[in-house]
């Protein structure tokens, strides 16, 4: 499928929603961490490799690994916002994706309607980023650095 | 860990970064390989030892450089198909009291403090609210701003909530090799 994802909720049996929950936690740093998480959920190593491998194939998982704070070593985190013209709309996302600091984009119902969150290797690549696509699309882009974040555990029960 | 001392360890990380460190980031940011042993595999392709790997992995999670390991789901496939950005412009002096109430809420998935951009963007938190239904979003942000009005009276002036109606793209961090 495109790289369009999934809109609606798509059906997992019982066995894919305790294996995304349990992989929402902390993944074992083992030689064996699928064996070990089989351990944990009473499942055989090689059947959670096939399903994590299914989950991420039909794109119910977007992704599985390490997730990186950049900003821990100098690099930067930060959200975007635009006001695109509706009849530009898919232009102005295809200009605006094209960009490998663009880690993602939602379209929102606002009039600001494209949220999209900048990832650098150094903080001045955001301003960078943020001055290529308004060359690009003729737009302004919002820039909403983080100021302060509030600790939150992040976990969406499956 | 202190606060200085995590602060040290930050600005030291950012001043010297491990070499090995992002050579780990730039093999794994789209994603660990899916095999018994991930780490060997990943050692095997930086040509180190699995252990340095481990050793490496292990300190990169107690600087806060890795969040965490694991599974993003895409909300909307497992069921979470509205997906509410709660704004509200929150007086300066309650902001950060009210910020660290809301990221307590079960609903509330991330929470930050971020700029306004007057005229056109009055709202200083930004709260991300994921449910099975806009009702059920609506419901719960209408649920937290009653809480927020007692708890810290007339410190919201202003609210609103924009939800998603398409991914765009959602691929995350990608540094360049």
């Amino acid at each position: 499928m495109s790289p369009v994802e999934h809109q609606q909720a798509v059906v997992l049996d019982p066995t894919d929603r305790r294996l995304i929950n349990a992989l929402q936690g902390d993944f074992p740093l083992t030689r064996a961490p699928f064996a070990d998480l089989a351990n944990a959920l009473g499942l055989d190593e090689s059947e959670i490799i096939e399903r994590l491998q299914r989950l991420l194939d039909t794109r119910v998982l977007t992704r599985f690994g390490p997730m990186f704070q950049i900003e821990r070593v100098g690099g930067a985190f930060c959200l975007a916002a635009m006001e695109v013209p509706e009849e530009r709309f898919d232009e102005v996302a295809g200009a605006v994706n094209a960009l490998a600091e663009v880690a993602h984009n939602y379209r929102r119902e606002h009039a600001l309607n494209m949220w999209f969150v900048l990832a650098t290797e150094h903080p001045d690549g955001i301003a960078a980023a943020a001055g290529a696509i308004e060359q690009a699309t003729g737009l302004a882009v919002l820039l909403f650095p983080k100021e302060c974040e509030y600790f939150v555990e992040m976990k969406l029960e499956a | 860990m202190s606060i200085e001392a995590s602060e040290a360890g930050l600005q030291s990380a950012a001043d010297t970064p491990d070499p090995l460190a992002r050579r780990i980031i730039v093999a794994t940011q789209s994603g660990l390989p899916l095999v018994a042993d991930p780490w060997g595999a990943l050692a095997h392709e930086l040509g180190v030892p699995g252990e340095t790997v481990l050793a490496t992995v292990a300190d990169m999670l107690a600087r806060g450089v890795i969040r965490r390991i694991g599974a993003v789901p895409n909300h909307y496939a497992i069921g979470f198909t509205a997906n509410g950005m709660s704004v509200w412009d929150i007086d300066d002096d309650a902001v950060d009291a009210v910020g660290r109430f809301l990221a307590g809420m079960k609903s509330v998935t991330h929470c930050y403090r971020r700029p306004r951009r007057l005229p056109q963007w009055p709202y200083n938190l930004f709260a991300m609210v994921h449910g099975r239904s806009r009702t059920e979003v609506d419901d719960e942000i209408a649920a937290l701003a009653q809480v927020i009005e007692t708890r810290f009276p007339a410190a919201c002036r202003s609210r609103d909530v924009l939800y998603s109606s398409r991914i765009l793209k959602k691929t995350g961090l990608r540094i360049a090799p």
